[in-house]
């Protein structure tokens, strides 16, 4: 860890004046907030607001014009994408985004990466600390297996598979680099009631089980209020709410730009 | 999966033993053939790791071939070592020019790559006819190669030769098998699959792409090196673009992304056009064209997705095994 005091005290996650531009679109304003860890907070806007936009900065695919993102003692902007998952940032995708040749059980394994560290030549010579490794990825990759109820489809390939399990492979892929942010994005997305409640419960279970601080995009309304801790709204980019469920679901502008809207 | 691994064992010496008694039982020229099959196979292999598990489309690997076949030539030649220590060297070049051609690569994607690839497959004999460095490579001329000897007087230098290639081709291939099976092989298929999840996952893709075009110009180079003894020749003319052409012909005979369609790769490659010759004396190239489009439709996953496939009935499994890859198709 180059410059790796890890600050157990502060908040896990800091953002500070973050804003992105896409030509003439102002993707991100200013936005600025803070989780502490062991949060749930909630992320809402309507379409377009800039909430995969602020994920795609907290993965490193996006590079803001302005502001900072601390992390965990570290500053985010100044280490390269692929230190995310290492740095235990773990995330989800709102439209997919799987490995589609492999199987469900490979694809977990990937979300591994980061925890092992056989390089080239260790694995072409299958060193002895390679299968070590291995033996243990594929215990922890057998127990999310368990815990997300992928049992049946473990070896099969990804392609094909309904949404709603794709979804949970994502889910188990970011549980699989031991993150301690979970980012998910509208995990919701095309699921009906009665997996949205089984949802609720997952999310909550794997915070309890895995000492997680997860940041939820999400659409549904509903669920968003009962499993924050915090939420926080962005709308046309700028943050226009940021409190307790309730705070922000009585804020004026909230009920303006969102709720007013479809609530 | 507690049956199928021991009865591919049990296949793999079986087929292991048949290799090695092979030179024994036919004559000359095939054992000469046979020894460019299973240099074919690495060199196949090698295009297969980049082509098929990375999706990185190489169509110059023939360069790769040239240069381990050359550096082999040049050694034996000037250095006075002997053939087997050239061989290591002849990989580290090559790593280190794969290595370095992959990392411009990196900017290039699907018919680009392929393009800046088939760019230096064209100018490979070109460069290699270049006067300033005639007095190592030559020149057109080429440099010709003392044949190694048998170390045992019970058999002759061809057989050995043989045997020398088949234990190099062990060691190359249970070293590719071993690095596509683990943490660097899945992360080598993740690029493929969806290059942006895959450095969401912490997977260093720059680094891994330019790695694996160095192993991939690696596995070519010491096939090319063996080229070189078992041909006891190199020239300009010998590394054509259709060589580089062959080893992707290889890759889809025999199964993108997988690992023992090399061998039925090479096989094509070395049997078939001098069969396509023998069916008509007038158009061997287009018997050679029909050939291939035969066997693309008819095993669209290769040969070797079709002995899986096969397999997979007469054992009744319906799941792949955990640990391999299954085998994939081109997608530029
Ligand atoms: N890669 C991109 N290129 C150009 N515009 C983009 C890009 N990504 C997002 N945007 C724009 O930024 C705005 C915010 O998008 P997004 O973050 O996806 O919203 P949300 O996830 O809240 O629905 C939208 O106007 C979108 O069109
Ligand atoms: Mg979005």
């Amino acid at each position: 860890m180059p410059d790796g005091i890890t600050n157990n005290t502060g908040p896990l996650l800091a953002i500070r004046g973050i804003s992105v531009r896409f030509g003439g679109i102002v993707a991100l304003n200013d936005v600025s907030f803070e989780i502490e860890r062991g949060q749930i907070c909630g992320l809402i806007g309507p379409n377009g607001a800039g909430k995969t936009t602020l994920f795609n900065c907290l993965s490193r695919l996006y590079e803001p014009q302005t502001g900072t993102i601390t992390f965990d003692g570290h500053e985010l902007l100044s280490q390269p994408r692929h230190r995310m998952a290492g740095l235990g940032i773990g995330r989800t995708f709102q439209n997919l985004a799987l490995f589609r040749t492999m199987t469900v059980r490979h694809n977990i394994m990937v979300g591994g990466h980061s925890t092992t560290r056989g390089g080239f030549i260790a694995n072409a010579l299958r060193l002895p600390i390679v299968a070590r490794e291995e033996a243990r990825l594929v215990e922890r990759t057998n127990a999310l297996i368990e815990t997300l109820d992928l049992g049946a489809v473990a070896d099969t390939p990804i392609q094909g598979l309904p949404f709603g399990t794709q979804k949970r492979v994502e889910l188990a892929r970011a549980l699989a680099c031991e993150p301690k942010l979970l980012l998910l994005d509208e995990p919701a997305g095309g699921l009906n009631s009665e997996e949205v409640e089984k949802l609720r419960a997952l999310i909550l279970m794997v915070r309890e089980r895995y000492g997680l601080t997860v940041l939820l995009v999400e659409h549904h309304m509903n669920l968003v209020m009962r499993v924050s801790d915090k939420v926080v709204a962005l709308d046309f980019g700028r943050k226009i709410a940021d409190g307790t469920p309730e705070e922000v679901r009585n804020a004026p502008d909230v009920i303006r730009a969102y709720l007013g809207a479809d609530a | 999966m507690t049956v199928t691994p021991n009865v591919r064992l049990i296949g793999l010496f079986a087929v292991l033993a048949l290799a090695i008694a092979l030179p024994f039982f036919v004559g000359g020229y095939r054992v000469f053939q046979f020894t460019m099959v299973l240099d074919y196979a690495i060199a196949v292999f090698g295009a297969n790791i980049l082509t098929g598990y990375n999706g990185q489309i190489a169509l110059g690997n023939g360069a790769f071939y040239a240069i381990g076949a050359y550096t082999v030539a040049i050694l034996m030649n000037h250095s006075g070592l002997p053939y087997w220590a050239t061989l290591p060297i002849a990989a580290a070049i090559c790593f280190v020019a794969g290595f370095l051609f992959g990392l411009p690569a990196l900017r290039l994607e699907g018919p680009y790559l392929a393009l800046a690839t088939f760019a230096l497959a064209v100018a490979t004999p070109q460069l290699l006819k270049f006067h300033g460095i005639e007095k190592w490579t030559g020149g057109v001329q080429g440099i010709l190669l003392d044949k190694p000897d048998a170390p045992f007087a019970a058999i002759n230098s061809d057989q050995w030769l043989y045997l020398f290639c088949l234990i190099v081709t062990v060691i190359m291939f249970v070293l590719g098998y071993n690095l596509l099976r683990g943490r660097t092989g899945r992360a080598i298929v993740a690029i493929r699959d969806h290059p942006m999840a895959a450095s969401s996952m912490g997977i260093d893709t720059s680094l891994y792409k330019s790695l694996t075009f160095g192993v991939s110009a690696m596995f070519t180079g010491i096939a090319g090196a063996l080229g070189a003894l078992a041909t006891q020749f190199v020239s300009p003319d010998s590394f054509t673009l259709f060589l580089s052409i062959s080893f992707i012909v290889g890759v889809v005979v025999g199964g993108v992304a997988t690992v023992s369609g090399a061998f039925f790769g090479a096989i094509f490659i070395e049997f078939v056009p001098p069969f396509a010759d023998q069916i008509s004396k007038a158009a061997p190239w287009a018997i050679y064209g029909v050939l291939l489009i035969f066997c693309v439709y008819a095993m669209p996953t290769g040969v070797a997705g079709l002995f899986r496939l096969l397999g997979r009935m007469i054992f009744r499994r319906q799941p792949p095994s955990s640990s391999e890859i299954s085998p994939a198709r081109l997608t530029p």
